[in-house]
């Protein structure tokens, strides 16, 4: 009990030190941490967005969307590849169903057929799979069908475009302290602090941005339009105010993925908000020629599949610049403008989940968490000094200790505090001293036996040990599964439990356990008031 | 300086006298509190059931018929509204609307406005919309992690003592999360996200408590061989009842000021585990121990493994 080697105590001093290094920013206002030493640690612990006030946004891949999407895009590449030299003759190609299939003219040409759509097909993982998987079938037809891995490899990519086109979009500036992250295979969370109305958001991120120009087929008949049906080599779209719809051709004369800058703009005409965007310089060739062919006819500007309006050609556009109008208002076209810019998303999102909370909710909750916090420590040092005495104090300093170690492992960790972290805390502080106390009433225990004073102390720390771990690993066990299943707040929760039954088991085990042991060196005392 | 003590030195209370009746009682309290959740159900949150939830402050007292009233001419639905709190605070909850996110936006601007042009002065603290998808599997997530934190904890407990302790320790949570249920269905308090991680706070301090027990059990089953298994769960309970007492009080001390002075938010978490955390210590005595008895806990329970030394049982249960 008695040796306590020095490297020891030198070890249990530091782990102290420095986690309280770490803690000490989260307690200094604002204005002493300015002038704190800039080698030392200056993180705070950060707060949830309970507690910080600030929105946060669940989106979901729509997943049929996206395999219709993928299927379309298929479609165009094995378009492009039959027509190719030497060309094969094909039936129409159909996607009913999700795959692709037609029926190849020649049957001498099955095999080439297959030969090239398979070039279009990748390779996925090291299994040998690959993302589509063509057969040939009755002798002259060929179907593709997207398989499993390729779908997922495919939705892996778009999800993690997606993140990065979602934060550009909320933080075009890459300033403010936003958290945009990937959850399971087709989710992402998006967490923005001081943003208590998440309308702005979900218009910014909601947008898939796909920006086409494709030309109005005038040639299309009206009234057939307006029942959806179009020539063949166009389709029906509708238009974005809701006023009807337009036959436009299906070729698209240029993409928004041409794009190099879009920016929110006046129209020079009307004064009305528009946008104004900058083609690179491939974008702005096409677009040049496709122009200079079609003057004087309509082209449609379309957005995420509706159009937005349909200005005549009057003069070819050469300079690569164009604008955007369509009923703006001119947070809608700036909101448009940052859309653009950031890129398309690769895959449409929607809501699953929203929360917000706004600034005075957390402020409040802060300010109460504490002093619920201040008066739990008060009133549990009140009661265990005054229950063990000197052993007391030590549990007491224990506490400090543990308190202090919580906060900088939370900030090492940049773990952050949410409102049921508070209750964690709180709970910590009564739960600590839980180790203390089973030492101390073994010692009493042991005192009672008429041990001696040495023998009672050392006793009371080796017998309290087994209880104090086994104890223990049944809080771990609850905070492990919390943590593995809670989201957000919750797994605030089980992260302030799990770090304060490390530090409060550290603490009792190690620095009262000193603190006794030098004080029993020191006094060498004859009775023990405990 | 005297010191406090709660518990007298060398204790004697004889917990096992009334063993039987306790655990009928716990038993008929568990039944009811299980047939009271059937019966009337938890009141659960948006968290698990889907829809929006809107915690608005007002700057005055407000009706809260008149509020519903006028909520409930929006036409969005079937509008909840509850104090939370205080009197100034209040909890609207709106059906989630069918045509997803958009209308779902356009309910709870309706009611901001509405808030804002009926009673000036009032602020939406809070906005929640959970759809049904994930209300769906945050409720699925949460009894799940209950479900394994309880076998968990057993497992590890049979592991490190024996299998009578882990039957002890799984029925003993059982009693627990039954009734932390059957308060939350009586009092109808909302159960959320943050209750399930009380439920699962008190799994584990509730076990806490009966791990020191079983501990002294367990030691003192290896010390005194000849002791018969009722005094000695007695003697154990006695020597580790000021441990018992000092813990829990300090834990309720603690989660007291939380409960009085806390955040609104979590009055819920913080009830749940003020309460567990009495019922835990009652059933780490009355249910833990006591199963102990019910599956014959004896002192070759520990002896086989340890010293291979004959063990001759005697008629009353008693070793030699």
């Amino acid at each position: 009990m008695l040796d306590f080697p020095r490297w020891k105590i030198l070890a249990i001093l530091l782990t102290i030190a420095a986690a309280t290094l770490f803690a000490i920013p989260s307690l200094l206002p604002q204005s002493a941490l300015d002038r704190y030493p800039s080698f030392l640690p200056h993180n705070k612990v950060s707060l949830g967005l309970d507690l910080a006030g600030g929105s946060q946004l669940l989106f979901e891949a729509d997943l049929q969307d996206f395999n219709k999407q993928r299927l379309a895009a298929m479609e165009e590449n094995v378009r492009t590849e039959l027509r190719r030299d030497p060309r094969v003759e094909t039936s129409d190609i159909s996607t009913a169903g999700g795959r692709i299939s037609f029926m190849v003219r020649n049957p001498a040409q099955l095999d080439t057929a297959v030969e090239r759509m398979r070039t279009l097909t990748a390779p996925v993982g090291l299994t040998g799979t690959r993302s589509w998987d063509v057969q040939a079938f009755d002798g002259n037809r060929v179907v593709m069908t997207a398989t499993p891995e390729g779908t997922a490899a495919a939705l892996k990519e778009a999800l993690t475009v997606a993140r990065d086109v979602v934060r550009r979009r909320i933080d075009p500036s890459g300033t403010r302290e936003v958290t945009v992250i990937n959850q399971g295979a087709q989710r992402i969370l998006v967490q923005v602090p001081g943003v208590d109305d998440p309308e702005s958001l979900k218009t910014l991120v909601g947008q898939t941005a796909r920006l086409e120009f494709k030309l109005v087929d005038q040639t299309a008949d009206l009234a057939l339009v307006a029942q959806g049906r179009a020539p063949a080599g166009s389709q029906v779209l509708p238009m974005a105010d809701g006023s009807g719809f337009m036959a436009v051709q299906r070729r698209v004369m240029v993409s928004g993925e041409q794009l190099i800058d879009a920016k929110q703009a006046f129209d020079q005409q009307s004064g009305q908000p528009s946008v104004s965007i900058t083609f690179n310089s491939a974008g702005a060739r096409r677009f040049g020629r496709a122009t200079q062919e079609n003057v004087g006819k309509p082209f449609a500007i379309i957005l995420d599949d509706k159009v937005l309006s349909a200005p005549n050609i009057n003069e070819p556009i050469l300079g690569g610049q164009a604008q955007i109008s369509g009923n703006f208002t001119t947070e809608s076209a700036n909101a448009l403008a940052i859309s653009l810019a950031s890129g398309k998303l690769p895959v449409k999102l929607t809501v699953l989940d929203e929360r917000s909370v706004g600034p005075d909710l957390g402020r409040d909750s802060i300010q109460k968490g504490l002093l619920a916090s201040g008066l739990a420590i008060l009133a549990v040092v009140v009661f265990i000094v005054i229950t063990y005495g000197r052993f007391g104090i030590y549990a007491t300093a224990a506490l400090v200790v543990n308190a202090l170690m919580i906060l900088g492992i939370m900030s090492l960790f940049n773990a952050s505090l949410t409102l049921p972290g508070i209750a964690g805390f709180v709970l910590t502080i009564g739960a600590a001293v839980d180790a203390n106390v089973l030492i101390n009433e073994r010692i009493r225990e042991e005192l009672r036996r008429g041990r001696k004073i040495l023998d009672a102390l050392e006793t009371g720390y080796k017998e309290a040990s087994t209880a104090i771990f086994d104890a223990n690993i049944t809080n771990t066990i609850a905070a492990a599964l919390m943590w593995y299943f809670g989201s957000g707040p919750i797994r605030g929760f089980a992260v302030v439990l799990f770090i304060g039954i490390v530090t409060s088991v550290f603490t009792a085990v190690n620095f009262t356990r000193m603190l006794v042991a030098l004080w029993v060196k020191r006094k060498r005392p004859r009775e023990l008031h405990i | 300086m005297r010191l406090l003590k709660l518990v007298p030195d060398n204790t004697n209370i004889d917990f096992m006298k009334v063993r039987n009746i306790a655990l009928m009682l716990s038993l008929i309290a568990t039944i009811a509190s299980l047939v009271l959740v059937g019966v009337r159900g938890l009141n659960l949150g948006v968290d698990f059931v889907g829809g929006q939830m809107l915690r608005t402050t007002f700057a005055q007292p407000v009706d809260v018929d008149q509020l519903r009233d006028r909520v409930g001419s929006l036409g969005l639905g079937e509008a909840s509204i509850q104090e939370s709190g205080g009197p100034r605070t209040y909890q609207i909850r709106l059906p989630l609307p069918p045509g997803g996110e958009a209308a779902a936006n356009a309910a709870a601007t309706r009611v901001r406005t509405l808030l804002q042009q009926q009673y000036p002065g009032s602020r939406v603290d809070s906005v929640e919309t959970v759809s049904g998808k994930v209300s769906e599997e945050l409720a699925t997530d949460g009894a799940l992690a209950i479900g394994l934190a309880m076998l968990g904890i057993a497992l590890y407990i049979w592991l490190r003592f024996e299998w009578q302790f882990g039957v002890g320790a799984l029925l003993t949570l059982f009693h627990d999360v039954s009734m932390t249920l059957g308060f939350f269905a009586l009092t109808r308090l909302q159960v959320d996200l943050n209750v399930v991680a009380a439920i699962l706070t008190i799994v584990g301090y509730s076990l806490n408590d009966t791990v020191v027990i079983y501990d002294r059990i367990r030691e003192n089953l290896r010390k005194y061989r000849k002791m018969q298994t009722v005094p000695l769960l007695n003697l154990s309970l006695n020597e580790t009842l000021s441990r018992t007492i000092v813990t829990s009080l300090s834990i309720l001390l603690a989660l007291a000021a939380l409960l009085i002075f806390g955040p609104e938010v979590i009055f819920g978490l913080t009830v749940a585990i003020f309460l567990g955390i009495f019922v835990g210590t009652y059933s780490s005595i009355y249910i833990s121990a006591t199963i102990l008895v019910w599956l014959g806990v004896r002192p070759d329970s520990f002896l086989k493994a340890e010293d291979g030394e004959k063990v001759v049982r005697r008629e009353d249960g008693a070793v030699v």
